[in-house]
């Protein structure tokens, strides 16, 4: 195994400049290039710094475990590299590529070099295997950066999706739309009292229009709101409840307690209009 | 010693927490409290807790029995001014304070224990003999 490591750094040594010339080309010429994201000078820049590391860990030592200590600068440069072009827009496909373009240049390479096959054939299979590994990791730090953006996306969809509005003096309400499960339900949770503090309101009218489903999870989150609004000395109406709702709320045996409910937001607003002590009477008729 | 002021206001009795509470400073103030109740012939107590960051289950739930003795001793107890990271603290405890009354500040707190004291004794009113 020896013999056949320090083979492929060989060949990267004594052809670096060439293999560069052959990959850079490829690297263009092929379907999965994308000039409108990456200047030749860029890629050529990238290529130079991946066979330079690429060099100093074969020779530091192992071919098959790219983990080892020797190969982590290729790692951190790989992995650096795949964020980037995740962020740039590039596919998977096209980050991997970038890898696994290399190929051919440096099997070429290697067929001039040797002269038997048995050694050609355990050089390339070598230096695929290492290849491969290195593209999939390029593949998987691409898949990981993008995961990270789902999250922070998710993160700023919960904030955004959960206003608190005030009806009145002393009245709030909650629009909730889709699902409520444990970590929506504790923003929620915190805009709501937060808004409590700030407007000293007494009533929040919760609206379940918007949430499609309730099944027992949903309803306990619904009432743990609700005892958190009155610890805080603040009522809690439910409103919009639709139909269905309320049969599966009934087929559940979910017990929502003392908790007013209402159907619609319209409801749920005249009583809290009456309970503020407040009264809605037509205008005076003007005269004309 | 530590210990918290009870300050009597017409007939109620107000309790505004500005430390840190610790398990025996709740049980001093349990036993303050509850005497004075009696003492002062307290309709009313109002607890203050706006200045408490942090309410444990014990403090919770002593909250709890402040209320129901002082029920006992024929008083309302509101607690007034709980912080919304308290308050979502102690439903996850599970802790809902079911039969304390509570409301947002001390103003609102002490017109609900009015509003309960008049329905109470209009109550005696109607039923006494003319």
């Amino acid at each position: 195994m020896g013999k056949v490591d320090s083979r492929l750094g060989d060949i990267l040594q004594r052809y670096e400049s060439d293999l560069l010339e052959d990959w850079v080309k490829k690297q263009l010429g092929v379907v999965t290039s994308r000039p409108d994201l990456m200047t030749e000078a860029e890629l050529r820049n990238e290529s130079t710094r991946f066979l330079k590391l690429l060099r100093d860990a074969t020779q530091a030592g192992n071919l098959t475990d790219i983990n080892a200590s020797g190969w982590t600068p290729l790692r951190d440069m790989l992995t650096a590299l795949s964020a980037s072009r995740a962020r740039q827009g590039f596919s998977p496909l096209e980050t991997a590529m970038f890898i696994f373009s290399f190929k051919e240049p440096l099997f070429q390479r290697m067929r001039q070099e040797s002269r038997d096959v048995e050694t050609l054939a355990n050089d390339v299979w070598s230096a695929t295997v290492l290849l491969d590994k290195l593209g999939l990791l390029t593949t998987e730090t691409y898949q990981k950066y993008r995961e990270e953006v789902i999250v922070r996306q998710q993160q700023e969809l919960l904030e955004l999706s959960t206003p608190v509005v005030q009806l009145w003096q002393g009245i709030l309400a909650l629009p909730v739309i889709g699902t409520l499960d444990s970590a929506r339900t504790q923003i929620v949770m915190q805009n709501l009292l937060q808004k409590i503090v700030e407007t000293g309101s007494a009533i929040a009218i919760i609206d379940i229009t918007g949430v499609p489903v309730v099944d027992t999870l949903v309803a306990q989150h619904l009432l743990k709101t609700v005892s958190a609004a009155r610890l805080m000395g603040a009522d809690c109406i439910i409103s919009g409840i639709r139909p269905q709702i309320a049969q599966t709320i009934v087929h559940l045996g979910v017990e929502l307690g003392n908790i007013v409910t209402k159907a619609t937001l319209a409801d749920a607003f005249a009583v809290a209009i009456q309970r503020t002590g407040l009264a809605v009477t037509p205008a005076p008729s003007r005269a004309r | 010693m530590e210990r918290i002021p009870i300050l009597k206001m017409g007939d109620c009795l107000l309790v505004s927490i500005q430390v840190d509470m610790h398990d025996r400073l709740a049980i001093t103030l349990q036993e303050e409290l509850t005497d004075r109740i009696v003492a002062a012939r307290a309709r009313g107590v109002l607890i203050d807790i706006s200045m408490l960051d942090v309410v444990d289950s014990f403090i919770g739930r002593m909250l709890g029995n402040i209320a129901s003795m002082a029920k006992i001793l024929d008083a309302d107890t509101v607690v007034v001014g709980m912080r919304p990271s308290v308050a979502i603290t102690l439903v996850e405890l599970g802790l809902s304070l079911q039969g304390v009354r509570t409301a947002l500040n001390v103003e609102k707190g002490m017109d609900l224990l009015r509003g309960s004291m008049e329905d109470v004794s209009e109550g005696q009113d109607a039923g006494t003999p003319a």
